[in-house]
């Protein structure tokens, strides 16, 4: 069959399962948009090319399929750059369409053209410029292929538009030429059988969750192996909800805000199972007196994460949804023929530190409002039910630490990248991703300002997300920073509570506008937000400008230097402080 | 300096050395030289990488090439099993009276003479990197005003080839 370009890109797409695509038409993409008119593909119009990118990561994330969007040449290509930068860093599955000047025009600075494969090579798993209308769909099932296994991340397809408008013949399924892409097969079960002993062994062994527990689906055999082993779990920022908070074995959120009984579990280990983790600086802290006593046990599907911050003494690189449930079997098998896991004393210690230390906030009746009372309210108004999306900064450690959650894909945050202005966009592709469930962005109002143009593509697309602000007034977590490390010397970091009314913004967008700044109208509030259902809703809560997030570990400092915050004493401080309790 | 080398067959495809060159800026790798080139196979072009091992982790070079879509294969080759060679081109000022010494470094270390000027000479050398360094070492007594060199490239001594275990890759169909 005789098509163009465009149509062979559209029926690719179509063919590779799509059903929407985030985007924002263009010049060089023109073409394109002509056959996705008449396809049956959903597209999705955003206000700006970044809050495509977003929400592609949101719908990836939410669903654990490929985000899509496309966008045209030049400056619609470069403002994908930050998501794909994003993307890239938490392993999210996307392909980013492009369009390109015409072939004969690349290289002559002609308008709109910029070198988006040149661009994006350092932030995107592979990328390419097809300069042959026949090889479309070919590049497109090979960025889908890339995508979505291994490792996955993002793909970045550059179409010119001479290539767009060629004829050439459909064809499907086409063949795929990567000979050197490499996929880990099955994990060495010998490897498996040895981890199995070590943990069987182990007098204080620790499950460290990652990522790729989310991504490959992995928790349900995460659950089995912590409850064959009585093993405890800290599960990092990437990984909320691959086992459930109220579970006894959770230690929650380890790392730099993470919670005493996590941070200090690393510390005191003798065993540290990674699973589709990276000892990332965050969770580590200073690396040389990271869990200075453990051996460690780590599986990830990216052989290059594998001694790359941590040295291990068993390594099993495989995709973890055929190790995780080879190591339940291992398990059951090294239990059988020598006994489980004695981890009686360790729990007890964990416990200990768990009820000494618990994340803990002060909540006075007549305010100033806490962002903490905030997520703990939505927290037990939705039962851990709602699908939770945070931007970067206080409140994104304020919902990571607080927000109990019960199941994976449930939390939507840019961990690695540390994006401002992700949560409305990725709020906007989880929600379309999962119609029917109920999606709650958290967003500090720097954050919020950044991205919040998508507040007018949830609201002509009917999509009933909430928008939590907490608007305390200021780049909050950089205000933290100059308050504990700049003497209080703050500089650039104030942006004011009333410029711009927020729920005059949210109403000139067709949302629902809330503002809540009294710690008794939190639940009303909430409710009334949760009964909207057919437009977004946007809560102004004002929140108290000088509350910090803590735990905290400072930057560059070892785990041991972990500081409880302003409302512990000194006494309990110097407590907590691991040389003593270990004495 | 503890240098490695590394051979890297990789597609040969636009965009290819440039996925190379970024990985290397992106994670802060040094490099001492690359140089590329076809091989037997129209398909295939073959890099040789030296890295210097002080300064950058060649265990995670490896890895993260490996990782590369269009990289086919790494192979590290150990500096006692493979054969290294660079080719230079060395410009050298002469002075009549020391001509004769210049020859004699020239023809000692098998280099060529492959033009003549009045006051310049300019030679081709073929050589291991020790032997490389040593002549210029020479020549900059007479004074070297240009030097080209093409970086390393190298080959496993014995019977082994670097596409032995590749044919599962099915390069030719």
């Amino acid at each position: 069959m005789e098509v163009t370009g465009a149509q062979a890109l559209v029926k690719s797409l179509e063919s590779q399962g799509v059903d929407v695509i985030f985007g924002l038409p263009g010049g060089a993409i023109l073409p394109a948009y002509d056959p996705i008119r008449s396809s049956s593909l959903r597209h999705v119009l955003v206000r700006h090319e970044q809050g495509a990118g977003h929400a592609a990561e949101g719908y990836a994330w939410a669903t654990g399929r490929t985000g899509v969007c496309i966008a045209t040449s030049g400056p619609g290509a470069t403002n994908l750059v930050t998501a794909l930068a994003d993307a890239y860093m938490d392993s999210v599955p996307m392909v980013a369409i492009t369009g390109q000047v015409p072939t004969a025009m690349i290289g002559t600075d002609a308008f709109q053209e910029s070198d988006i494969t040149g661009i994006t090579t350092p932030i995107t798993k592979h990328n390419e410029l097809v300069t042959d209308p026949a090889r479309i769909p070919a590049a497109i099932a090979e960025a889908f292929h890339i995508a979505s296994t291994g490792r996955p991340g993002p793909v970045v397809v550059d179409l010119p538009k001479d290539i767009l408008q060629a004829q050439t013949t459909w064809h499907w399924p086409p063949v795929m030429d990567l000979p050197g892409y490499k996929i880990p097969g099955p994990p060495d079960q010998s490897l498996i059988a040895r981890a199995a002993r070590l943990i069987r062994e182990a007098k204080r062994p620790l499950l460290y969750a990652g990522g790729g527990v989310i991504k490959s689906d992995s928790s349900a055999a995460l659950r089995e192996l912590a409850a064959l082993t009585q093993v405890p779990v800290v599960t990092t920022l990437m990984a909320r909800g691959a086992f459930p908070d109220s579970d006894p074995l959770c230690l929650g959120m380890p790392g730099m805000h993470g919670t005493y009984a996590a941070v200090t579990a690393f510390q005191e280990c003798d065993l540290i199972i990674a699973l589709g983790a990276r000892f990332d600086d965050r969770v580590t802290g200073k690396l040389a007196a990271f869990a200075p006593k453990a051996k460690v046990i780590h599986a990830d599907i990216d052989p290059a994460e594998i001694g790359k911050n941590r040295r291990p003494d068993v390594a099993i690189v495989g995709d973890l949804r055929t190790v995780m449930a080879d190591f339940v079997t291992a398990m059951r098998a090294e239990i059988d023929a020598n006994g489980a896991p004695d981890t009686k004393e360790w729990l007890a210690l964990t416990d200990g530190w768990r009820r000494s230390y618990p994340l803990r906030y002060n909540q006075d009746a007549d305010g100033p409002l806490k962002p903490q009372h905030v997520v703990e309210r939505l927290s037990a108004m939705t039962g851990g039910d709602a699908i939770v999306v945070a931007g970067v900064g206080q409140h994104q450690m304020h919902a990571s630490q607080h927000y109990s959650f019960t199941k994976p894909r449930s939390w939507i945050n840019s961990g690695g990248a540390g994006t401002m202005g992700f949560a409305v966009p990725a709020a906007m592709g989880a929600q379309i991703g999962r119609p029917g469930e109920l999606v709650v962005a958290i967003d500090g109002d720097g954050c919020f300002q950044m991205t919040a143009q998508e507040l007018a593509t949830c609201a002509i697309e009917g999509l009933p997300v909430k928008v939590l602000i907490f608007n305390n007034g200021f780049l909050g977590m950089v205000r933290q920073w100059q308050e504990l490390f700049y003497d209080e010397r703050y500089s650039e970091v104030h942006l004011g509570t009333a410029i711009p009314d927020y729920v005059k913004l949210a109403e000139a967008y067709g949302c629902v506008g809330l503002r809540c700044d009294n710690p008794g109208e939190v639940d009303n509030i909430l409710e009334k937000a949760l009964s909207v259902s057919d437009v977004p809703t946007v809560v102004d809560f004002r929140t108290h400008d000088a509350e910090g997030v803590f735990p905290m570990i400072p930057a560059g400092h070892s785990n041991d230097d972990i500081v409880l915050g302003p409302e512990f004493t000194a006494a309990e401080q110097q407590a907590a402080t691991r040389k003593e309790v270990i004495a | 300096m503890s240098t490695h080398t590394l051979s890297v067959l990789v597609e040969n495809k636009p965009g290819v050395l440039a996925h190379v060159a970024a990985l290397f800026s992106r994670r802060a790798f040094n490099i001492t030289s690359l140089s590329v080139g076809p091989t037997s196979d129209p398909k295939v072009s073959r890099m040789t990488i030296v890295v210097d091992g002080a300064s950058t982790p060649v265990d995670q070079v490896h890895k993260q090439l490996e990782k590369l879509v269009r990289v086919l294969k790494v192979t590290e080759l150990e500096q006692d099993d493979a054969i290294e060679r660079e080719l230079a081109l060395i410009k050298v000022r002469v002075n009549p009276e020391l001509r004769a010494e210049l020859l004699d470094v020239a023809t000692l270390f098998r280099a060529s003479v492959v033009d003549l000027s009045p006051d310049t000479i300019v030679l081709e050398a073929v050589c291991s990197p020790g032997r490389l360094d040593a002549l210029l070492e020479k020549l900059e007594q007479h004074g070297t005003c240009e030097l080209v060199r093409t970086g390393l490239i190298a080959i496993s001594r014995g019977g082994e080839t670097i596409t032995d275990d590749m044919r599962e890759l099915a390069l030719a169909h």
